[in-house]
């Protein structure tokens, strides 16, 4: 009878026990884009499920449909994803029409401290208004538009000779653009094994952000600014200064002059395609590839390089990256808010380094291994230190779209001057903010 | 006497409905009927048009739920009809309808009256030409999108074969020139087959013996041409006018997949660039007077359009 009474307490125990971890156990989505580092997340990750007990899904939209497909999310109060890692570019929209959820509060209690993290992810991925201590996003993903090239065609003395022959120096990583330029000159059309090569991978794409991510990185070493004075939408004489013309023109002159036929409407995938194929001697592309680059049998290893995007009168990138948030419409945001406390753990972060992700933790970025990790950790750690970003406004996509058309119609389509498609910008921009009731 | 079927529903029927039925005039239990589907029409299509024409007053963004929102009056209309960059785009609808309905229109037609000849093997070929009709915009896209690649595609190495050019050398999605019939060129591809469909009816519909009375007053085959076949099967070619021209105003999926509106603006259709600014921009009420100034458009064109349509098949 003792023995029955007890088994049955014993069974009732268990089954009350398992029923409080299923009650506590949820199922988390978290929404990203497609790419690399996504794989990398979804391997850390299983330890977060392990820990927790929570479920982890992943909902990974492709980059040319990303921005779309989860602004209409956020935009109809969607429940599909309760994290998400979403551009730099949309953490005005996401605090100023209540789709992240504010985690200063969240972040005292768990004793998270934004100075533990590099500190122009914090500006550029966490705080709205900008540079304010109020944070609706942890930075997850570090990232910067740089650049790769053919080391083993850099190094072949027949090469050598000839780049020396046409322009006089040593050809090796260039130390500005316009350098940059005529390496990429040199190679277009150039015979090597048998097979035309052209000279450098760059954006060019309409639709979504493409051509703007890259003429941005021509824009900021040449001294880009949206305003004259920060906050105060004052676009004339920035915006379409004299050195923003030549930056422009200098793009469209790459453009025209040393990338592969066809190169039209060209993104990140197609930079990828074009040096994995042996068509081009540079690509320019987010650090985040990097790894796979470095990875890839036939044009990896010893046959890449990395550098930095190089400067003009000043040093300057187009900054990538993401943080990762929660969704204000998630039922979940107890389970949600675990996973940032788990990320933001240094260990974890050094984990996510390992694997392929771009830690923004400082302890992972300032450990003296760090730049002796990977060949492109200290690109990476340079690039970070000059990044620059679009508009991060809430009316952000339709300054985007606009300046992705003024780029497109001017370096692609060859209509007008750099002058002209600089001052249609701001007059759009101007229409915009002008809606916006910040002019 | 047998039951029959009627009884057997009439005796099935409750008394009280049948009873309050039996009350009812023939108009009353017509409106019965047709209620539901005047109800689905008023919430599905007339209700939106008019909450969209109330909306293109106002500057709305659905994104912006608790923005104020202000009543604009006309300024929408005005930047709209103003701004010259809508107007290159109405251009190059334009162009695209009329460049694809013209040789859609043309082949359509000469194919349909090559396989209306009897001949071997026609069944066959019938259902080869309209292959490309079958597949997905998006898939279409794609894969012209390769066969345009100036290294690769296998358009510029038949055309460098023929001209003798470097294949490389002109880049059909790439150059403003060539982008506005790239397009042309793949929406014809597409749906050339369904015009010579509608064509291959009205051929076949034409009965035997006209043409045999045609034979005996000595008509030539050229003058049968033109006095029988094209005017009997003018309102089938109508037909198919006005449904390839409703259906590319509207043209979005191939175009988007081919140069997303590129090089700069050059292919960037109206509907595009309206998906752009009520979907991307978020400009709801801007996006809502653009659409009803499509809407108006296209509905006065279709309504002159169909008049014309119904003169000719009153001749």
């Amino acid at each position: 009878m003792k023995f029955s009474k007890l088994t049955t307490v014993s069974a009732l125990s268990m089954a009350v026990a398992s029923l409080g971890a299923t009650a506590q156990a949820d199922d988390l989505t978290l929404c990203w884009a497609a790419w690399d580092p996504a794989n990398a997340l979804v391997e850390l990750s299983k330890e977060f499920e392990a820990q927790s007990g929570h479920n982890m899904s992943f909902e990974f939209i492709p980059w040319p449909n990303f921005a779309d497909r989860m602004l209409n999310e956020l935009n109809s109060g969607g429940k599909l994803c309760d994290l998400l890692i979403g551009d730099s570019q949309w953490i005005g929209g996401g605090a100023e029409n209540g789709h992240y959820v504010k985690l200063n509060d969240f972040f005292d209690a768990e004793g998270i401290s934004m100075g533990d993290f590099a500190d122009a992810t914090v500006y550029a991925y966490s705080t709205w208004p900008k540079g304010t201590p109020n944070y609706y996003a942890l930075p997850a993903m570090g990232d910067a538009n740089g650049w790769f090239y053919r080391k083993d065609w850099f190094a072949r003395d027949d090469i050598r000779d000839a780049f020396k022959a046409e322009t006089g120096r040593e050809l090796g990583e260039p130390k500005t653009q316009k350098e940059m330029l005529e390496i990429a000159q040199f190679f277009q059309g150039r015979e090597i094994d048998g097979q035309t090569v052209y000279g450098a991978a760059i954006f060019t794409e309409r639709g979504s952000e493409g051509i703007t991510m890259g003429v941005t990185s021509a824009l900021y070493p040449w001294g880009f600014k949206y305003e004259n004075t920060p906050g105060a939408y004052d676009m004339e004489g920035a915006v379409n200064s004299a050195e923003a013309v030549e930056a422009l023109e200098f793009y469209k002159e790459f453009y025209k002059t040393a990338t592969p036929p066809g190169y039209t409407n060209s993104y990140m995938g197609e930079s990828l395609d074009a040096f994995k194929s042996g068509q081009v001697a540079m690509a320019m592309n987010w650090f985040a590839f990097f790894p796979g680059l470095y990875a890839d049998p036939n044009t990896g290893g010893d046959k890449i390089d990395f550098f930095v995007n190089p400067p003009q009168n000043q040093a300057g990138s187009t900054l990538g990256g993401q943080g990762i948030s929660v969704v204000a419409y998630s039922d979940k945001q107890d389970a949600a808010l675990e996973y940032i406390k788990w990320f933001a753990n240094p260990e974890v972060q050094q984990k996510w380094w390992d694997l392929g992700g771009y830690s923004a933790h400082k302890a992972v970025l300032e450990s003296p291994d760090f730049v002796d990790s990977a060949p492109f950790a200290g690109d990476f750690l340079e690039a970070m230190g000059a990044v620059q970003d679009f508009w991060q406004e809430p009316a952000y996509a339709e300054l985007l779209l606009a300046m992705q058309k003024r780029i497109h119609d001017y370096v692609v389509a060859d209509q007008g001057t750099a002058q002209e498609a600089l001052d249609k910008l701001i007059e759009d921009w101007t229409e915009t903010f002008e809606d916006e009731g910040k002019l | 006497m047998s039951e029959t079927p009627v009884s057997r529903a009439a005796r099935a029927t409750p008394p009280t409905v049948a009873r309050k039925i039996k009350g009812l005039s023939d108009r009353a239990i017509a409106w019965i009927f047709v209620a539901p589907t005047i109800f689905l029409l008023l919430a599905i299509n007339i209700f939106p048009l008019i909450w969209t024409i109330r909306l293109s007053f106002t500057n709305f963004r659905a994104n912006r739920l608790n923005r104020e929102v202000e009543w604009v009056g006309l300024r929408n209309y005005e930047r709209i009809l103003t701004d010259t960059d809508i107007w290159l785009n109405m251009q190059a609808t334009a162009h695209f309808l009329f460049w694809t309905i013209f040789f859609q229109v043309l082949i359509g037609f000469t194919l349909a009256w090559l396989i209306n000849k009897k001949f071997k093997g026609n069944d066959l070929w019938t259902t080869i030409i309209v292959l490309p009709m079958m597949l997905s915009p998006a898939v279409v896209g794609n894969f012209w999108k390769f066969l345009y690649q100036p290294q690769i595609g296998l358009f510029n190495y038949i055309i460098a074969f023929f001209t003798g050019k470097d294949p490389s050398s002109f880049e059909m999605l790439g150059s403003v020139d060539l982008a506005p019939w790239s397009i042309v060129i793949v929406d014809t591809w597409m749906w050339t087959p369904f015009v010579m469909l509608i064509c291959l009816a009205g051929l076949r519909s034409i009965p035997d013996y006209i043409y045999e009375a045609a034979e005996i007053d000595r008509a030539s085959k050229l003058r049968q041409f033109f006095t029988i076949t094209i005017p009997m099967v003018l309102p089938f070619l109508m037909l198919a006018v006005l449904f390839r021209g409703i259906e590319n105003f509207k043209m979005f999926d191939l175009v988007v997949q081919l140069t997303g509106g590129g090089p700069g603006s050059t292919t960037e259709l109206t509907s595009i660039n309206l998906k752009r600014e009520a979907f991307e921009k978020w400009r709801t009420g801007y996006a809502s007077a653009y659409a009803i100034i499509l809407f108006v458009t296209v509905f006065g064109l279709a309504s002159i359009y169909v008049k014309a349509l119904n003169k000719v098949k009153e001749r």
